[in-house]
């Protein structure tokens, strides 16, 4: 059975490369021709995922791995971690500076996407440590 | 309706990929805040935004959205451009407001995209 695999850094802060990870998932996703809507659900995913991890960690990476039934995104970051997971999660909370919100992030709307995007869908995070997201989606 | 006449509404210029001119669009979608974008957008939905850096064309492009449009003829940072030439994004600019742009679209005939209904709780979408 194929399986395709792979590991991509994600560095803190720099917002003219947040999207480069996600773009080349959804190029990998085209080229084995994965459905449209499934390639949709797992590109807003990751593309969330990514930003925040520019956003709002000290940086991290993304795994992705894909076989015939399922694509699961892995997203670990080093810190500094989410105080209070039920606030992130819900839609419109928000710690965004002005500066990331003029950059037309920041709506509070990213972990709740994912987690709507994605068939299942798992966070966990330790303040100090670092965030841990998985999402798996059925193709 | 097709791009050709949604540039012709909005009296647009076009950016880049002119030559997708005849493809159809069925739905718009307005906003400057991305992740409201990734939230609502589905098929054969275009978006007119504000957000003039290369983000706007990221979404579109993580959307798989017919076509952009950038409104308030604030013109899109160059990256932005270069980027939706590469991916071959139809890629518009309006001199008229989100508001006009908007009202212009949708009496011509645009479509909402159906957004799932408002349960009376959390969000405060600004589109
Ligand atoms: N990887 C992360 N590391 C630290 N904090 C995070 C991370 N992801 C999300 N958060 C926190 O959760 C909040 C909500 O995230 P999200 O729903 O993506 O909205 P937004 O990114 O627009 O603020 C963020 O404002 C931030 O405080
Ligand atoms: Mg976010």
């Amino acid at each position: 059975m194929m399986t395709i695999k792979e590991t991509f850094p994600v560095t803190a802060g720099d917002m003219t490369c947040a999207g480069d990870v996600s773009a080349r998932i959804k190029r990998q996703m085209k080229q084995v021709g994965v459905p449209a809507a499934v390639m949709r659900r797992v590109s807003v995913g990751t593309y969330e995922a990514e930003i925040n991890l520019v956003i709002h960690s000290l940086g991290g990476q993304i795994d992705y791995e894909m076989t015939e039934e399922k694509i699961t995104i892995r997203v670990v970051d080093n810190g500094p971690g989410i105080p209070d997971l039920k606030k992130a999660m819900t839609e419109g909370w928000s710690t965004a500076s002005n500066e990331v919100r003029n950059m037309g992030f920041g709506a509070g709307m990213g972990l709740p996407n994912m987690k709507r995007n994605a068939d299942e869908f798992q966070i966990e995070s330790t303040v100090g440590v670092g965030t841990d997201i998985t999402m798996v989606f059925n193709i | 309706m097709t791009i050709r006449e949604i540039a012709g509404i909005l009296d647009a210029k076009w950016l880049c990929c002119e030559e997708e001119a005849d493809r159809e669009v069925r739905y718009a979608f307005a906003s400057d805040m991305m992740s409201d974008v990734l939230a609502h957008v589905g098929e054969d939905t275009m978006i007119l935004t504000g957000l003039i850096n290369s983000q706007s064309v990221r979404t579109a492009e993580m959307l798989d959205v017919p076509c952009l449009i950038f409104v308030r003829g604030k013109i899109p940072h160059k990256d932005a451009i270069q980027r939706a030439e590469m991916i071959g994004l139809p890629t518009l600019l309006t001199g008229c407001s989100m508001f006009e742009s908007c009202g212009r679209l949708y009496a011509a005939g645009m479509g909402a995209f159906k957004l799932e209904e408002y349960n009376g709780e959390g969000g405060n979408d600004d589109d």
